[in-house]
């Protein structure tokens, strides 16, 4: 079996081409590019929904949703249709362009950042040559959105909301491209093709499983979810920048949270999990997108069950956690990488300097880490008996 | 034709966002034109094939330095500062300042013989871009790091408290 999904395009291409300008075909194609891609989010969205309130259900000793259809499978579609019900409220005093405009730009990075996620062995929006740096750069527009959100609602928690936002956003952002860099830098390319193809033999979560750890954790902190939720902690800020939000505006807030997450779990797969490589992709290459797909969905469900597990992170903690512990490690990663790239074109050598290289580097800030907690740990019992 | 169609849509919505920076009444306002003529000018440098360039301009000045300006003003001018004059007495000395500088810039742009290349971009420019930053480049290209870093160092001297 050939690859379907490129034979069908192929196929449809040759067909619409023999009737239409090449200019119009451009046209048509592109806008069925993103017509797909689109609605393959939003099922993905509606799935992501419903298995986190499951799996979160299921964690917390709860059944979760079960009254909508089989296994409460249409809960989120029923929600879906309550959230375009419902009344949009605008707060008095906001600033209405701002705040109308707010909702829009927080979907807009998620989604472009959809278009150069390679799904398949030919399935991919577009393979920039800057594909990984094209990413990183949206996530400064999620940051300004929610700024302006925040801004705007003319509410002190939807504020404070989004000062904490913009500071954990921004440190967590350091770390993340450091990780990504240690990838680039082994790969010699940003095109997320060439990252996917360079991990052939092994993938670089086996040769790199720091730089994952780095990745993985400042991912969970930019998508904001629990132990990182103190932008939109329910206990502190009630909802933090999307307080004032209702309806579908509120809506959009949601989906872009959970956009992100199908799009950071892609990144992640992408750069670590080898991407859409598996065993008999090269005789049927269909089963690429469905490695993808399920390596992005175990992605996902770790951040789920971390969510379901953890507590929330003090403000001071989540920011030294950024400054003290992930960006040194990121740094000593990149060097450590640079310096192999530069010693020896060898693969296995490159892999026999860096895996011991990263277990090291994690055991030490593993070690830091522990010798910190217990040294604070005694601090507070001395504090509590004085 | 799209090109140029492209590029008027693009140089349009830029000059509207910069002209929206000078005359919005709130500074809110104003940093938020900012970061959209950012955007326009990110977009001229995807219609001119230089695609590494406009995902540095969105980083760099996006993410970067649009939030720098919004967190100054979010913390200097307080909750809410709408209402406020956006401009005052001097806006005339500002305005033929402007106009100046927009003639020098006009006059040597016109005077100078801009030297192009006929031959598309080539495809690995950003590693081109890479050597150039590490090879023929690298005094000025650390001299600015250098630079940044003092920076750096400079406002957390300042920001200590003693």
């Amino acid at each position: 079996m050939n690859d379907l999904i490129y034979n069908l395009a192929q196929g449809w291409e040759r067909w619409i081409s023999s009737f239409l300008p090449a200019w119009l075909v451009t046209l048509i194609d592109d806008l069925l590019i993103v017509v797909a891609l689109l609605l393959l989010v939003i099922l993905f969205v509606l799935a992501f929904i419903w298995l986190e309130r499951k799996l979160v259900a299921r964690l917390q000793d709860r059944t979760g949703p079960n009254r909508v259809g089989p296994y409460g499978l249409f809960q989120p579609i029923a929600d879906t249709l309550k959230l375009l019900a419902k009344e949009v409220i605008t707060p008095d005093g906001a600033d209405k362009a701002v705040y109308n405009l707010a909702p829009v730009l927080v979907v807009f990075g998620p989604l472009m950042g959809l278009g150069v996620l390679p799904l398949g062995v030919h399935l991919i929006g577009a393979d920039l040559n800057i594909g990984i740096f094209f990413v990183m750069a949206l996530g400064s527009v999620s940051e300004i959105a929610v700024l302006m959100a925040g801004w705007s609602s003319n509410n002190k928690y939807a504020l404070l909301g989004a000062f904490r936002a913009v500071a954990q956003l921004i440190s967590y952002e350091v770390p993340m491209v450091l990780a990504v860099l240690a990838v680039v830098i082994m790969t010699g390319s940003m095109s997320m093709q060439s990252i996917v193809k360079a991990q052939n033999p092994l993938m670089f979560l086996i040769v790199m499983p720091t730089a994952f750890v780095v990745y993985f954790l400042s991912a969970n902190a930019e998508m904001a979810r629990t132990p990182f939720d103190l932008l939109e902690a329910e206990s502190e800020l009630i909802a933090g920048y999307h307080i004032e939000y209702s309806g579908m505006k509120f809506a959009m807030f949601y989906l872009a949270e959970y956009i992100n997450l199908f799009v950071l779990g892609g990144v992640a797969t992408t750069l670590f999990l080898g991407g859409w490589g598996g065993p008999f992709v090269d005789k049927v290459p269909l089963l690429g997108t469905f490695y993808f797909l399920a390596k992005d969905l175990l992605m996902v469900a770790l951040w789920m069950w971390i969510r379901g597990t953890f507590p929330r992170f003090r403000i001071d903690h989540m920011l030294s956690f950024a400054w003290k512990v992930l960006v040194p490690v990121g740094v000593v990663l990149v060097l450590l990488t640079g310096f192999v790239v530069w010693l020896t074109n060898d693969y296995w050598l490159q892999l026999a300097i860096l895996l011991p290289g990263n277990l090291v580097t994690l055991w030490v800030a593993l070690e830091l880490l522990g010798r910190d907690a217990r040294k604070s740990g005694e601090r507070d019992k001395r504090l509590a008996l004085a | 034709m799209f090109l140029s169609l492209a590029f008027a849509i693009l140089s349009i919505f830029t000059l509207v966002c910069a002209l929206g920076v000078v005359t919005a009444r709130s500074v809110f306002h104003a940093a938020l034109f900012l970061i959209g003529a950012f955007f326009g000018v990110a977009g001229l440098y995807v219609l001119l094939e230089a695609e590494f360039l406009a995902a540095a301009q969105v980083m760099v000045y996006v993410g970067a330095v649009s939030i720098l300006i919004i967190f100054a003003i979010m913390l200097s001018r307080g909750y809410g500062a709408e209402g406020e004059a956006g401009n005052n007495p001097q806006w005339g000395w500002a305005a033929a300042i402007s106009g100046l500088l927009f003639l020098t810039l006009a006059v040597a742009m016109r005077k100078v013989a801009w030297p192009v290349v006929a031959a598309p971009v080539p495809k690995d420019a950003i590693a081109q871009i890479g050597a150039g930053f590490v090879g023929q480049y690298m005094v000025p290209f650390e001299v600015a790091s250098v630079l940044l870093l003092v920076a750096l160092v400079g406002a957390i001297v300042i920001a200590r408290e003693r």
